[in-house]
């Protein structure tokens, strides 16, 4: 049911629509608006050891606990300079609430499915497992992230 | 079992739908052509029937059934709905309404069989043309017309209606509503939050001293804990529930196996919250299933061993000490513990050598691990080996506790004991690594502080493995900082020791800092951090943040002090079985700086209040004048801190508790009487200050335990030569029908430092003995049902018990001398209430028996 609705989701990406974009390292990604609850500035937040590495902690979201997972640990991306805090941005899942943690937030941004593109054989499997699709903005690349099988750690531990 | 009750759920359900039935009929009326409204009003006739039908309630079924019939050819298309018809179907549930009224008043349907509807029912339903005949008879006074007015036109059917509803209170319908289960776990979640943020409320107090906000605050505790357990309420339900598709279980079971089995159910009406109703109901299901296949013999075989051919399986279910106890028992031909061993040696799950040293308790639990049944055929209903583990885990999982006791021949009892809710528990919270994380109570047994630095003078290594000695047993160990991975926290001056329980053995887990007891809010983590056995879940603490919640038995896997250490297994056992008997009143006070002080209740002969000019000084110590004799006083905060007792300030009246023993009395000063409670002490932490045995936890909160002998030797060197000496340590029974000598006899024990067991009666006696080893017993000569006697015969039949000594107590101790009862197996007897004669007794008893197991061969022979 998971993986259902996540094709549905993606496939709406791939029609077009609106997505929520932010930074992690120097790529540029995009989810879902409607897949997006909030955003929050960096929280405090409680370590669980030996959780797997790309757990940040858990945060209290207004009495619910959410998890927060570290996108460019996710991606396997090198690891953010010591004085930028990451924000969170809080996405709906098949699971509840899940926190990613982003470098920067940027637009909500209307795409074009036109420009959309499967994504790149090269591209890291790390980050091929996640991202669904590219879209060819002007100046740059907006990868669409797959937040169902992004939260879904299982597969890399 | 519940008629009434289930006839009440039909009376409500009946009157909603006949609500809806009027609304849709009227709409029906407007949209003849509408199907689905039209299916939907012959659904609900046809529900009202089916129901009628199953209580045997013949007038409503048979108007319903007309009903029905009529509608069904509507539904079919096979007529046309005309407005006399729907008028007739309205009149129809008007009927209907007055005998579910007659139902709800007096419990049957009443005289009136309202056959003229009935018949005109039919008349309509066998010919389409009766029906315009049928407008005349329809609009004709009605003959069944009762206290309403009955209009049948359809004009009027509206207000007739609403009329009815006006006129006519439905008790069973107003005083119930239904709920949408969505909408209490929503309520639930809610109070979580509540008492998330009382805490934190409380926390904040705490660090002010605000007399405004410390007040509001107060209520807000209150009004918190009262809306948590009435919301809990909500959602409670009764195991009846559950039970109730047993019968049925039973009884196929019983055709099946070709047995003949009698279920009996004891405290259905028990509540337990919802949620843990779903989770238990398979366990329980395969419990009775597994009693009736494997517990209850046939006919024959019963016959043979001297049974009724009929075989018992009863439930019980009922509270205690805030949790659930479920009980499965059967007088069945109980659990071989032999054949248990070959079993588990044949799936290699035993080694021989491991069997031959097993005690039959321990074996015992062998069925509950993976891939084990004696079943010798495989049958359709069970002896697949998949079960008792899975009921085990399926319980534990719950935070409950299985358990299972089993004489051959005679039967067996699987006892369930399950925590009331889930959603909120009381947890400690302690630190580690710099880190917090929550214990919950449940597996929580004891607090250990060790002190003076180094703590490898207390955790001995064995082979690497860390050991601690608590009370002579050696307790495995782990750090918790090294389970997870943490960081060590320096050099402490001392550490502490949490001793918890996983399934049914103990361990030591080494934490940096004990914080507190809270009730906490259970949340699950998230699908990502699932995999992870060492939590149970979260909370959110006082702060705001997020804390993780240990789950004892991964933190045991985890830190491998679970493996194999079964030896374990049995006194812990021991221990939850102490536990429960260790529930028993407290009187709780306050002295000097000691906020929350206890002692039992049973030692304290009364509370007074003396005017200070009262206090007299004698002998060197303060003394008052009571009931014409002289009671020496023993100020508490003195003799519990000799340091401070310079600012004493001296208030008008005296709190006095005043204990007696014999003909002596004492009177121990405090400054402030706060509480009975009547409680399962769970923590212990023994004290390093004179005059207090030690800390436990009582109402939540920490409370130190008076040690009364040092309290009133150290301060008036009068009372007490019934010191512990031989009595530590020691297992009292006390078998006495009446309560009053039984708290007397138990008062005289507990001083003397004996720990006491009671039973009332034979049974309960035979039960103790059971669960627990005594090494002496105290027995009336009447006591129920047939006398000391009887007891002492099924002891001497018993290798574990024939050299339990028994004490006889009768009123006088000649009597029964001079009758010999003596010689009928008892050690000796004494006056009921000489309680000198008595202690003395049992101490000797106690001595004897001691020095006999140390020498069984010349025991023997003594005796």
């Amino acid at each position: 049911m998971a993986t259902g609705i996540a094709n549905q989701r993606s496939e709406a990406a791939q029609t077009g629509g609106q997505l929520s974009t932010f930074f992690a390292a120097d790529l540029f990604f995009g989810v879902d608006v409607l897949r997006v609850q909030e955003v929050l500035r960096f929280q405090q937040m409680t370590h669980v050891p030996q959780a797997p590495e790309v757990i940040e902690g858990l945060i209290n979201l207004r009495g619910q606990i959410v998890t927060a997972i570290d996108l460019r640990r996710r991606l396997r991306l090198p690891p953010r300079a010591g004085n930028q805090t990451p924000t969170n941005m809080v996405v709906r899942t098949d699971d509840g609430a899940v926190s990613l943690l982003v470098d920067e937030i940027g637009d909500v941004l209307d795409v074009d499915t036109a420009s959309y593109e499967r994504p790149p054989d090269n591209l890291d499997p790390a980050a091929r497992e996640i991202i669904s699709g590219v879209y060819k903005l002007k100046d740059r690349l907006l990868l669409v992230l797959d937040t169902e099988r992004t939260v879904d750690i299982a597969a890399v531990v | 079992m519940q008629d009434q009750d289930v006839i009440r759920e039909f009376l409500v359900e009946s009157h909603e739908n006949l609500s809806r039935l009027d609304q849709e009929l009227v709409e029906l009326e407007k949209r003849p052509q509408d199907a689905a409204l039209l299916a939907s009003v012959f659904r609900t006739i046809h529900t009202i029937k089916g129901t009628c039908g199953f209580f045997a309630f013949s007038t409503l079924e048979k108007i319903t059934h007309e009903a029905e019939t009529l509608l069904s050819q509507l539904r079919d298309g096979k007529r046309k709905l005309t407005p006399s018809l729907i008028t007739l179907i309205l009149e129809t549930v008007d009927a209907t309404r007055k005998v579910l009224a007659s139902i709800e008043t007096s419990g049957e349907e009443g005289a009136d069989r309202f056959e003229e509807i009935t018949e005109r029912l039919r008349r309509a339903a066998q010919s389409p043309a009766a029906v315009e005949s049928l407008r005349e008879t329809g609009t004709a006074p009605a003959p069944q017309a009762g206290s309403q007015g009955e209009n049948c036109s359809p004009e009027n059917s509206e207000a007739s209606k609403s009329e009815d509803g006006a006129m006519k209170p439905y008790a069973a319908a107003d005083a119930n509503i239904r709920v949408a289960v969505g909408l209490l776990d929503k309520l639930m979640d809610l109070v979580g939050e509540l008492v998330l943020t009382r805490n934190q409320i409380l926390q904040f107090n705490t660090e002010r001293e605000d007399v405004a906000l410390n007040a509001t605050s107060q209520r807000l505790n209150l009004i918190t804990t009262e809306l948590q357990e009435g919301v809990m309420k909500t959602r409670m339900q009764p195991i009846g529930m559950v039970w109730n598709k047993l019968p049925r279980v039973v009884r196929d079971m019983a055709v099946a196996l070709e047995k003949e089995i009698r279920l009996e159910m004891d405290g259905a009406d028990t509540e337990l919250d919802r949620t843990i109703i779903e989770a238990i109901k398979d366990p329980l299901v395969h419990l009775v299933r597994n009693a009736c296949d494997h517990g209850i013999e046939t006919p024959d075989v019963r016959a043979r061993a001297g049974k009724p051919p009929q075989g018992r399986l009863s439930l019980r279910a009922y509270h205690e000490g805030g949790q659930v106890n479920i009980e499965i028992g059967d007088d069945g031909a109980g659990i071989d513990v032999g054949r248990v061993k070959q079993k588990a040696i044949e799936h290699g799950l035993l080694r021989s050598e491991q069997a031959e040293k097993m005690s039959d308790r321990e074996a015992l639990n062998l069925i509950f691990l993976p891939g084990f049944s004696t079943a010798q055929a495989v049958t359709n209903v069970s002896g697949r080996g998949v079960g008792m583990d899975v009921v085990k885990s399926n319980i534990e999982r719950i935070g409950g506790v299985v358990d299972v006791f089993s004489r051959l021949g005679e039967g067996s009892t699987v006892k369930l004991k399950i925590p009331l809710t889930l959603a909120i528990i009381p947890g400690l919270v302690i630190n580690s690594g710099g880190e917090r994380f929550v214990i919950p109570q449940v597996s929580l047994l004891e607090l250990i502080r060790l002190e003076g630095g180094a703590t490898e003078k207390h955790i001995e290594k064995v082979q690497g493995t860390p050991v601690y000695r608590r009370r002579g047993s050696l307790l495995p160990v782990a750090y918790l900082n090294e389970v997870l991975g943490l960081k060590s926290a320096q050099q402490a001056e001392a550490v502490s020791m949490v001793v918890l329980q996983a399934e049914d053995r103990q361990f030591g887990l080494i934490v940096d800092g004990i914080n507190d007891t809270q009730e906490i809010v259970v949340k699950p983590l998230g699908k990502q951090l699932k995999g992870l056995t060492v939590y149970a879940g979260a909370t959110i603490m006082g702060d705001g943040r997020v804390a993780l919640i240990l789950d004892v038995l991964g933190i045991g896997q985890s830190a491998g002090v679970l493996s194999e250490s079964r030896e374990q297994g049995r006194a812990a056992v021991q221990q939850k079985l102490q536990a429960g008997n260790e529930q028993q009143r407290l009187l709780l006070f306050r002295a000097g700086s000691f906020e929350r002080l206890a002692v039992p209740l049973s030692l304290v002969a009364r509370l007074e209040e003396f005017p200070q000019s009262s206090i007299e000084h004698a002998g060197g110590g303060q003394v008052v004048q009571y009931r014409n004799r002289i009671l020496p006083l023993v100020p508490l905060r003195n003799v519990l801190e000799p340091e401070a007792s310079g600012r004493d300030e001296a208030p008008d009246a005296v709190q006095v508790i005043v204990f007696n023993d014999g003909d002596r009395s004492v009177g121990v000063m405090v400054d402030q009487i706060l509480d009975v409670a009547e409680e399962l002490v769970t923590i212990r932490q023994k004290a390093s200050r004179k005059g207090l045995l030690g800390s436990g936890v009582v109402g939540k909160r920490v409370t130190d335990f008076l040690d009364l002998n040092q309290i009133i030797q150290s301060a008036a060197g009068a009372w007490s030569q019934s010191a512990t000496g031989s009595a530590s340590g020691k297992t009292v029974l006390i078998a006495e029908a009446s309560t009053f000598s039984r708290g007397l006899i138990r008062s005289r024990l507990d001083m003397a430092g004996y720990r006491v067991l009671e039973a009332a009666n034979l049974d309960e006696a035979m039960r103790r003995m059971e669960q627990q080893p005594v090494d002496a017993v105290v027995a009336a000569l009447d006591l129920p049902p047939s006398g000391a006697s009887a007891l002492s015969a099924a002891m001497r039949g018993h290798i574990e018990w024939e050299r339990v000594p028994i004490l006889a107590l009768d009123g006088s101790a000649d009597r029964v001398r001079s009758s010999g009862v003596v010689a009928a197996g008892f050690e000796d007897c004494q006056a009921k209430f000489d309680g000198e004669a008595m202690l003395e007794s049992v101490e000797r008893m106690v001595l004897a028996n001691a020095r006999s197991e140390a020498a069984p061969v010349r025991a023997g022979e003594e005796r």
